[in-house]
């Protein structure tokens, strides 16, 4: 258990005491968009996840969630709804998910990581154990989206007792009053799905998003992430700049299945800027 | 008719007496959606406070309900059936003379009605053994929305009659590959429709789940079933029954015949699950008769799952696809917990020994899953007396069943008769 301090081996002495948030804040000086890619644990097996994530250390990516399959996974599109139930049906379980970010926490220091998953998953395991269970192997934030917040008061204390952010989403429907709201709760930066919908289907970025981006930045105390259909390096580059992080899920995955690990490679060669 | 205010105050009084403020019912219940949903659910929310209101718009509920859908549905007195096992009296209350046949149309009409208040142009809808998806097809056919309805890929090749109803209809029916191929997949497959549409459409949830304020509105348009119930059995016996009996998937036509008596302590509420293949056969859907639901949160909401340790839902059974469901009204789970409603299953194999004495007896055929509740009670009748009145919910009619029950029956006849079909249809495209 005792890996605390372990994990932020390649950062400087004292920074372990640093939030997610003020990170997220230090690493930014100077890039233009830091990013976040996504991994279904267990799909299509441990040992892709683990070269996946090497090479998003050696690419360049500063943000990691893992998402814990869940059965009923009502935020995804199709490619994450099929990841997650051949997850659980080659035998994925929450005990081998947390034993696995436990060993990349520690192999890939460079790495911030975060969790995704639904309420359901850390219900079971038991709230507070869980959070604190992710405290203890260096799990810095929770992405929770069906923990709708006012509901789930047990697991935002749990975070805020152990230290383990919980990530927030934001939408372009978000009302000015619930969005002042969400910013307060957050922790670590807040999500901006970009779009309405699952994940998956392409966003088209232009003047709407713009806006979105701009009304999210006057209010949040964190810093701001982007995310829902970025599939390009035109994405990415439209969203420089503007916001500080972009997460890209679904399209990485699309990636790894038609061009293999060398494609995932190129793809983020291409997304990544130098 | 001065009548329409009086069942609509009865339904209001009636479904607050379950209905808590804040979408909790005891342990169960909330609302756990994703971010996304959260300005459709406020509008829902909205409407449905107001509509609580309006008396116009009940009025124009009651009044479909009577000269579209035909209601009240009789209570039929079960003389042959009561003869047979020589206990307890027995009553039918008939949502199989709704019209579509079954209890689903109270609701689809009436959140169908909603939805236009919302000015929405388009609904979607899950659906199990069809019921549901004819219902609200049938619904927006009638008050011109357009409609989807996602239904899993087994239940399909189930209740397939129903999806062609539904497809003449005017509806898109939509198969559902994933997870089980059941109800619990066309409802995650309808919320995934929902998030990109919610601005157009409403999704009428087909039974008393989902998340808050869900339960809530299915349960007051699922009312009617009672007020009439308790009406028709104190004018036909002086007095209310000792026990009422219904199945329970989701737990709308169960809530919908209880509520009414919801207040009375001496009358027993009895829910009856798909018992499948039975205890301990992992094959079944009794998440509270048999003990082994789990409170959990899924679909956005807090309630009774069957799951494995880690949260994972587990694969249900039953013969009657429209019980074929993972979780359970969190408005039951919390009566069931404060002991008002008591849970037992029935076996598939109860449930077509049922089916053959219903028939036999009172010329009735009920759905299989209706069939249910009267294998429920008939396994507790002989510990009735005379002096006891049964009431059973018999939620929907079987014609959509035929092939499940031909089948069940292993009928030689039927089954010559289904080959000869598809030789002929093999000759015609030819
Ligand atoms: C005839 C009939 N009865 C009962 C049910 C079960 O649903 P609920 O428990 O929500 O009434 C269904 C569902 O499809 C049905 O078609």
């Amino acid at each position: 258990m005792m890996m605390n301090g372990k994990h932020l081996s390649g950062e400087k002495p004292g920074s372990s005491k640093m939030g997610l948030a003020e990170r997220i804040t230090v690493r930014q000086s100077g890039k233009p968009i830091q990013m976040m890619t996504h991994q279904i644990l267990g799909y299509p097996d441990f040992d892709t996840n683990y070269e996946m994530i090497r090479l998003f250390q050696e690419s360049g990516v500063h943000l990691v969630e893992l998402q814990l399959p869940f059965s009923e996974p009502i935020a995804d599109g199709p490619v994450f709804l099929h990841a997650n139930q051949a997850s659980l049906a080659s035998g994925t379980t929450t005990k081998q998910c947390l034993e696995f970010a436990g060993r990349v926490v520690t192999d890939f220091p460079g790495l911030s990581f975060l969790f995704m998953t639904y309420y359901n998953v850390v219900i079971q395991y038991g709230i507070e154990d869980f959070v604190k269970e992710c405290a203890a192997i260096g799990i810095q934030g929770l992405i929770v989206p069906d923990a709708y917040p006012e509901e789930s008061h047990e697991f935002m204390e749990a975070c805020r007792k152990h230290r383990v952010e919980p990530v927030l989403i934001v939408t372009p429907y978000t009302t000015s009053e619930r969005l002042a709201y969400l910013s307060a709760e957050t922790g670590g930066f807040l999500y901006c799905a970009a779009r309405k919908g699952v994940t998956g289907t392409k966003t088209s970025f232009g003047k709407e998003t713009e806006a979105f981006i701009t009304r999210v930045r006057g209010m949040a105390r964190t810093p701001i992430a982007v995310g829902f259909g970025i599939q390009s390096d035109q994405d990415v580059r439209f969203l420089e700049g503007k916001c500080d992080i972009a997460i890209i899920g679904t399209q990485l995955l699309n990636v790894l299945e038609h061009e293999g690990l060398s494609g995932v490679k190129r793809f983020l060669q291409t997304i990544i800027p130098a | 008719m001065s009548e329409y205010k009086t069942i609509f105050q009865t339904i209001s009084a009636t479904a607050e007496a379950v209905v808590e403020d804040n979408g909790y019912y005891g342990n169960y219940g909330g609302s756990f959606i994703p971010e996304i949903l959260v300005p459709a659910f406020a509008e829902i929310k909205e409407h449905f406070e107001a509509i609580k209101q309006d008396e116009a718009f009940w009025k124009e509920y009651c009044s479909l309900l009577a000269d579209y859908s035909g209601r009240p549905t009789p209570l039929t007195y079960a003389d042959r059936l009561t003869d047979y096992f020589g206990r307890a009296k027995i009553y039918i209350k008939r949502e199989d003379l709704n019209h579509t046949g079954a209890h689903k149309l109270n609701n689809a009409l009436g959140q169908a009605m909603l939805a236009k208040k919302m000015g929405k142009t388009r609904v979607i809808a899950e659906t199990g053994a069809g019921q549901h998806g004819v219902a609200t097809a049938t619904a927006a056919a009638k008050l011109g929305l357009s409609a989807t309805i996602y239904m899993g890929r087994e239940d399909m090749e189930r209740q397939y009659s129903n999806v062609f109803w539904m497809k003449r209809l005017g509806a898109e029916v939509i198969a559902v590959d994933y997870g089980s191929r059941t109800l619990k997949d066309a409802i995650n497959e309808a919320l995934r429709d929902w998030v990109s549409s919610f601005e157009t459409t409403h999704y009428v949830l087909g039974t008393a789940s989902g998340a808050h304020p869900f339960p809530a509105i299915v349960s007051y348009f699922q009312a009617v079933i009672g007020i009439e119930a308790k009406e028709q059995i104190l004018r036909a016996e002086g007095r209310l029954p000792s026990r009422v009996y219904a199945c329970v998937g989701g737990g709308s036509n169960a809530l919908g015949v209880f509520q009414a008596f919801y207040p009375h302590d001496d009358v027993e509420l009895v829910g009856v699950e798909a018992g499948g293949q039975g205890k301990g056969s992992g094959r079944h859907a009794a998440r509270i008769a048999y003990g082994e639901g789990r409170a959990g949160v899924a679909q956005g909401f807090k309630t009774l799952f069957l799951q494995n340790n880690d949260g994972q839902m587990n694969d249900t059974y039953s013969l009657a696809a429209g019980l074929d469901y993972v979780g359970v009204s969190p408005i039951l789970a919390d009566l069931s917990e404060r002991g008002r409603v008591r849970f037992t299953a029935a076996t598939d194999t109860e449930v077509v020994e049922a089916l053959e004495i219903i028939m036999k007896t009172e010329g009735l055929i009920p759905a299989l899953e209706s069939t249910h509740a009267f294998a429920g009670a008939f396994n507790d009748i002989t510990e009735s007396s005379g002096s006891d009145i049964f009431i059973i919910n018999m939620s929907g009619r079987g014609d959509k069943d035929i092939f499940n029950v031909a089948e069940g029956l292993n009928d030689d006849e039927w089954k010559a008769f289904i080959r000869r079909k598809a030789r002929q249809f093999e000759d015609g495209a030819r």
